[in-house]
């Protein structure tokens, strides 16, 4: 049955990429792609809430299924195996059923689009390859999964790949994480040595053992998180992840918000019996969790573009993610996984319906007083902005300040400054979220005037997904997610004496949720000239901020530029011209010089060659003579 | 100085002779009848020596000579015509095509 949920979507991509071209001209053509490309994905949710289904009737004991065995060395065997626990049944519920909804959504949005059955090709591509990464049993077979959702991902943020700033973006994602993958790899062989096998279940178990193995798990740690970093676009492989924002907004709802930049989350919640015996690998991803949920919160403070503040929104969140897989909280940060692909889904596919109402518009700067015009949009929207700031009762509260009260108290590493950070963060995503919010809903509007009187609501197959996730992003913080996955992941130990914080801390959390919305509905509410004020008063700061840190522009010339030249001077004018094609060019010479040498004896003469013929055998005989 | 000695001896000579006009010669047919003399050089030497060891297996190889040499001829021959009528001379100098 698990081989069937990952099938699916396949079977899904190989009929829509060979009929769905063909048949684009033909009446049926759009109903099968439609009828493809969302009911093998609705079927795959549906076999995944069976299996749930099934594990909990078999009391949760995980489901082990060998769909393939695929090589045999040694005593060391490679299986296409799956497995169904706790923890990847809260992944395949999410990964389907999130995506099936961005399916149903992308039928309204990629209407229009030459390219629509392809479209749906390529997220079927990419579901496959998520529940491949996702149930999983071996890391062979995780990694084989996450290589394909990076490239279902490459495909789809060059989608529109007639504009070569999109297929650049592609690229751009595609090699950043290649860096992350060289670090998997070693992670991988590190493991393989050392246990034989890479089940994750069983390395994981003999972590638990009474005799731990002979490996370092601070560096499997270490190896394994550079790939996360990657994946999940955290500091300093998070630059791929706004330019990703070149691809339809659908697939920035579902890879790169909802679930394909999560898989780093998953990879180190997965090996949390490795990360349990690395206290250093887990406060290097503390570290660097906080970090880059900080540092992205920053820049999206002045992003103009809509989909640009979403993106470092998502780093952010992710930071958040990391945070909590640092400090143990391992259950935690499946939490804020699950509500943050809610609200985030939400938000991109929120954002896509305005992109989608005012024709391709995209800059904040010229929106403005959409919640009349498109109601539905605005308040769906609103919530999961609401969902995300951290406003209680919705998702988002309940999952940030676990987060943070474990970053604040655990004993695996939590500490004051990681909360400080982490709540710091939290008031600049409340901030900057209701900024968003303002700019493209509220105030006067700033609209060109042909794009105002185009305005219209998304069709319902559009809005009726922004309704469910905004009511998932409402509800889904009543999920108890760390509690369903204590058995599995236990929740770390709190120090005592901190616990009289608990309730304070609380408290300040809302509040800076609420001193985020304050803040915005002040600048962004009121007369526009404070926000240029501000800006103004603090233009060096505001130049940073905007211009990303200016990260992109370090990599061009620490990496980028040495690579070109040594590419060019070393690789291409020593290596590729002098020392390949000289030696090849040197051989032809040579031969062609023997050729003359010995072409002078060619000299049509009879004469000359019965003179030859005379000297050899004279020579011959006279050899003879002499060796015999 | 015996007979032996004597017949080797014009063997000898008639080979000589036979490759001197080889090299020097330019004339095609001179240079075929050279080659025959020089066949007849060896011819003489195997009988001599057959005769001399008092076996006939020189002289079987002597008849052999003669079949290969009749074929040779038989080929040279119809080659130098087509050489002559394309070239219109019989001077080894301008059969010279195949120069490197």
């Amino acid at each position: 049955m698990l081989t069937a949920v990952v099938l699916l979507p396949l079977l899904g991509f190989v009929l829509n990429g060979l009929f769905a071209t063909r048949l684009r001209s033909h009446p049926l053509g759009h109903g099968f792609v439609t009828a493809l490309g969302c009911g093998l994905p609705i079927a795959s949710f549906a076999l995944v809430v069976l299996g749930v289904l099934k594990l909990a009737a078999a009391g949760w004991a995980p489901l082990v299924e060998t769909a393939y065995r695929w090589a045999q060395i040694g005593d060391a065997s490679f299986e296409v195996a799956f497995y169904l626990d706790r923890l990847s049944a809260v992944m395949a519920l999410v990964v389907t059923g999130v995506g099936s909804a961005i399916h149903v959504y992308s039928v309204g949005y990629m209407k229009e689009d030459e390219g629509y059955g392809r479209f749906f090709a390529y997220l079927n591509l990419f579901l496959f390859f998520m529940l491949l990464l996702v149930l999983g049993r071996s890391l062979l077979v995780l990694f084989v999964g996450w290589e394909g959702v990076g490239l279902a991902s490459y495909l789809l943020i060059g989608f529109w790949f007639h504009d070569l700033a999109n297929a650049r973006a592609g690229k751009k994602a595609f090699i950043t994480n290649r860096v992350g993958d060289a670090g998997f790899l070693l992670g991988m062989f590190v493991l393989f040595q050392a246990f034989g096998t890479l089940d994750m279940d069983r390395i994981d178990a003999s972590f638990a053992g009474p005799v731990l193995p002979a490996v370092s798990a601070s560096l499997v740690g270490i190896l394994l998180f550079i790939g996360a970093t990657g994946k999940s676009a955290q500091i300093p492989l998070h630059v791929w992840l706004p330019d990703a924002m070149a691809g339809p907004t659908p697939v920035s709802a579902l890879i790169h918000a909802a679930t394909m930049v999560t898989a780093g989350v998953y990879l180190v919640a997965r090996m949390s019996g490795v990360y349990l015996h690395a206290p250093e690998a887990s406060a290097v991803i503390a570290a660097i969790g906080v970090g880059t949920a900080f540092f992205a919160a920053t820049i999206a403070l002045v992003q103009t573009d809509i989909k640009k503040v979403l993106a470092y929104s998502t780093i952010s969140q992710l930071g958040f993610m990391f945070l909590a897989l640092g400090v143990g909280a391992y259950g935690v940060a499946i939490f804020h996984l699950v509500t943050h692909a809610f609200f985030k889904a939400c938000l991109f596919l929120g954002a896509g319906s305005v992109i989608h109402a005012l024709g391709g518009e995209q800059d904040l700067r010229r929106m403005g007083g959409l919640a009349r015009r498109i109601p539905l949009t605005f308040v769906t929207f609103a919530i999961a902005t609401a969902a995300i700031a951290g406003i209680p009762p919705l998702a988002g509260f309940f999952s940030k300040d676990e987060i943070l009260w474990y970053a604040f108290a655990s004993t695996r590493g939590g500490s004051p400054l990681l909360w400080f950070f982490g709540a710091a963060t939290a008031l600049m995503t409340a901030f900057y979220m209701f900024r968003l919010l303002w700019l493209a809903f509220l105030g006067p509007s700033r609209m060109a005037p042909e794009v105002e009187h185009h305005v219209h609501e998304s069709p319902r197959s559009m809005t009726s997904v922004l309704v469910l996730l905004a009511v998932l992003s409402a509800f889904g913080g009543f999920i108890a997610v760390p509690h369903f996955l204590e058995p599995q992941l236990a929740l770390p130990a709190t120090d005592e004496h901190l616990h009289a914080w608990e309730t304070p801390l609380l408290v300040l959390s809302v509040v800076l949720a609420l001193a985020g919305l304050a803040l915005a509905a002040f600048l962004y509410g009121g007369p526009s000239g404070r926000v240029d004020a501000l800006r103004a008063r603090f233009a060096g700061a505001h130049r940073w901020l905007s211009g990303k840190y200016f990260i992109d522009e370090l990599y061009e010339a620490v990496i980028g530029r040495p690579l070109v030249w040594v590419s060019d001077r070393v690789f291409l004018r020593v290596g590729d011209r002098a020392l390949l094609d000289g030696t090849l060019n040197g051989m032809a010479a040579v031969a062609r010089g023997g050729a003359w040498v010995l072409g002078r004896v060619q000299t049509g003469s009879l004469h000359v060659y019965a003179w030859l013929v005379l000297a050899g055998l004279a020579g011959a005989l006279l050899w003879s003579w002499r060796h015999v | 100085m015996d007979r032996t000695q004597l017949l080797i001896g014009l063997a000898a000579a008639l080979f000589c002779l036979g490759l001197v006009g080889v090299i020097v010669r330019r004339h095609v047919l001179v240079m075929l009848m050279c080659m025959e003399l020089m066949l007849n050089g060896v011819n003489l030497s195997l009988v001599t020596f057959a005769q001399q060891s008092g076996t006939t297996v020189g002289a079987v190889v002597v008849f052999l000579v003669f079949v290969v040499a009749t074929i040779e001829i038989a080929l040279a021959i119809p080659i130098v015509l087509l050489l002559v009528r394309a070239k219109r001379t019989l001077d080894l100098g301008a059969y010279n095509d195949l120069k490197g």
